[in-house]
């Protein structure tokens, strides 16, 4: 897999990893120091899923993200400033500051919004779909969404709509093992989600989340049989998230032990392994490049800070266009 | 140049006229292709625009709404039809929680250009799962546009501009009225949103009506007339945005006002109507309460009212019904 990919490749996703966690780190130390009003979710350990697959993507491909969407939006390709700035509700933010961590969205990078609704994207992501096959643009679009989502009703539906449809959606569950609070082990009794798939005539796969070129490859294959016109795949990537569910979780259903098997694999350690010991990183090159994406976040910090808060006045604008 | 069509008819040749001039306007729902749309308003399309623009859809009311939702929001103009206005039901996470709100929570920088047409209303001895007025339940919502045409006529124009309308939008068609009939000129013409409309001018007392109580308020001022009362009809024809002036200048006018609609009464279209007419100048003017006659808090039943003249309506009507009879004079209009 190293060899099929061209060394700079590696390096760009690795970069947009690290990005995404650093990104979420700040935004942690942010609300720690009383500088976020509301909550927000963090993808942390969860990064090889959003990386992979938008790695797949064309830039003018569509994602839907989900409550839990920093590393979807920065992978997409996001500007971290632009981002920064919504998180903490400037003007200057993707969305004006009228959306903030759980509903950033950014049209141009083909980032359709995040969504506070659990399942609520699946539908939407459909109707993406066939937007695309009735204006023949070649474009895949990506609804990613939680293994809390897979019992929703919108889901059973979305993918049996895309299905019937052939419609060119790559369905990409985050399986994390809790919706919440909720074990995946006890809310569905199949094996895998992913098993899920075959009840609407669709491929259905489960990759580990937390190898980034696991995720890419089965992304890549799912990518291509949508642009080809053959439908959707049902793609569930097996991961993790380190931090609780939002910022008033207490933790009570896993252990510290489970916590730490999980980070063992780590999914930006995984890559960083292979490729120092692959040679395409030299000494000092990944730590080079952490310091890069922190100054990056540092520079978005300082360009939210300085960015004006949203007029009251214009708070009433945009209900209707 | 106008001729007779009928109130489904209208709705059809504004689909029709839509998808002709614009090649993004899309049909979907539950049975509107082969089998022409459960009250028949679709009949024909399919063969006109072939299966890609008129599509039908599994029995999936969430993910057919939040479908259109992505359409529209990628630059398709969708048209979907909810069978029945109590399915929708079904799709209210994606109208009330996405398709209202995207807009203004991406900061103003997409829109959902999408309508949702749905016959509502009771009267056709459905019961109480295929008879819901639930038309308020949507005009509660920011972001959303709730239409209510009441005529042939204003069908054709108000779903002509819904269709060109940047925002969702639902299109409240009354089950009963698909079969009226009235003047609708052939060519596209927009009825813009928000306008609302004087069907009969009088000097007595205003009637506020909504979609199918507007031919019964009609019918009844016709009757009052021959008692000597001049009963004056507005019909609001789209409920979000209100057109709260051509109301409060007809109550200015005739000093009274009974406000007529098929919803639950309680919380209903008629009690935002009778707030705003008492939040305005227009209290000044009333020589006497405002009467509001609703639906009752009961739902409709397969039997029929009384004195319906045979229809099968439910007790639901039995209010719009009675709104130019002697009983709705005497007790509420004091005249």
């Amino acid at each position: 897999m190293v060899e099929a990919l061209p060394a700079e490749r590696l390096r760009a996703m690795l970069r947009t990893m690290l990005l995404i966690r650093a990104f979420e780190e700040k935004a942690e130390e942010l609300y720690g120091a009383g500088l976020v009003h509301g909550t927000m979710h963090l993808s942390i350990g969860q990064e090889a899923v959003a990386v992979g697959i938008c790695e797949a993507l064309r830039p003018d491909d569509y994602i839907l993200s989900t409550h839990r969407g920093h590393g979807h939006c920065l992978a997409k390709g996001a500007d971290v400033r632009r981002m920064m700035a919504e998180f903490l509700g400037k003007e200057t933010g993707y969305c004006r500051g009228r959306g903030g961590s759980m509903h950033i969205a950014d049209l141009e990078s083909g980032n359709l919004g995040a969504n506070g609704i659990v399942a609520g994207g699946l539908p939407i992501a459909a109707g993406v779909g066939l937007s695309i096959q009735i204006r023949r643009t070649g474009q895949v679009c990506v609804a990613f969404f939680g293994d809390g989502a897979a019992n929703e009703g919108a889901f059973h539906e979305s993918l049996n709509l895309a299905s019937i449809w052939e419609l060119p959606v790559v369905f990409v569950c985050e399986n994390n093992q809790y919706a919440m609070s909720m074990p995946v082990r006890q809310s569905m009794r199949v094996e895998r989600i992913a098993d899920r798939a075959c009840a609407y005539g669709i491929p259905g796969r489960t990759v580990d989340g937390m190898d980034v070129l696991a995720v890419f490859a089965a992304a890549q294959e799912a990518v291509a049989r949508a642009r080809q016109g053959h439908g959707p795949t049902l793609l569930e990537c097996v991961t993790y998230r380190y931090r609780g569910h939002s910022k008033s979780d207490r933790q009570r259903y896993r252990s510290r032990e489970e916590v730490q098997r999980w980070r063992a694999r780590d999914p930006i350690e995984q890559l960083r392994r292979l490729l120092e010991s692959s040679g395409v990183f030299g000494g000092g090159e990944y730590e080079r490049l952490v310091r890069e994406v922190r100054e990056q976040v540092e520079e978005a910090v300082r360009f939210a800070e300085a960015s004006p808060e949203p007029d009251p006045a214009a708070l009433l604008e945009a209900v209707y266009a | 140049m106008s001729r007779v069509l009928s109130y489904a008819e209208a709705v059809r040749e504004a689909l029709r006229q839509a998808m002709e001039e614009d090649p993004t306007v899309i049909l979907l729902g539950e049975d509107i292709g082969t089998y022409g749309g459960a009250f028949g308003v679709t009949d024909g399309l399919l063969e006109r625009f072939g299966p890609e623009r008129v599509r039908d859809t599994p029995i999936s009311e969430a993910a057919i709404t939040g479908c259109s939702i992505g359409a529209a929001l990628t630059g398709l103009r969708p048209v979907l039809e909810i069978q029945f206005m109590d399915f929708i039901t079904l799709c209210m996470e994606q109208l009330v929680l996405q398709a209202a709100k995207i807009r203004y929570m991406f900061g103003g920088r997409a829109q959902v250009p999408l309508v949702v047409r749905t016959p509502a209303g009771a009267g056709t001895g459905a019961a109480a799962q295929h008879s819901e007025s639930l038309e308020a339940w949507f005009v509660h919502v920011p972001g959303l546009k709730v239409v209510s045409p009441s005529t042939p006529r204003d069908a054709k124009g108000l779903l002509l501009a819904s269709i060109r309308d940047p925002n969702p939008v639902i299109f409240v068609e009354h089950k009963l009225l698909y079969r009226t009939r009235g003047d609708v000129p052939e060519e596209p013409y927009e009825i813009p949103l928000g306008r609302g409309d004087v069907k009969r001018e009088g000097r007595d007392v205003t009637v506020v009506a909504t979609s199918g109580m507007v031919p019964r308020a009609l019918a009844a001022a016709e009757r009052l007339a021959d008692e000597g009362i001049s009963v004056e009809v507005v019909d609001p024809r789209t409920l979000r945005p209100l057109d709260t002036d051509t109301i409060i200048q007809s109550v200015q006018k005739t000093g009274r006002v009974v406000i007529v609609y098929e919803g639950v009464k309680t919380l209903g279209v008629g009690a935002e109507i009778a707030a705003l007419i008492a939040e305005s100048d227009a209290l000044y003017y009333l020589q006497a309460p405002v009467v509001r006659l609703g639906g009752g808090g009961v739902p409709n039943t397969l039997q029929s009212a009384v004195g319906t003249g045979g229809s099968s309506a439910g007790r639901r009507h039995r209010p719009g019904r009675s709104a130019g009879t002697g009983r709705v004079r005497d007790e509420c209009l004091d005249l």
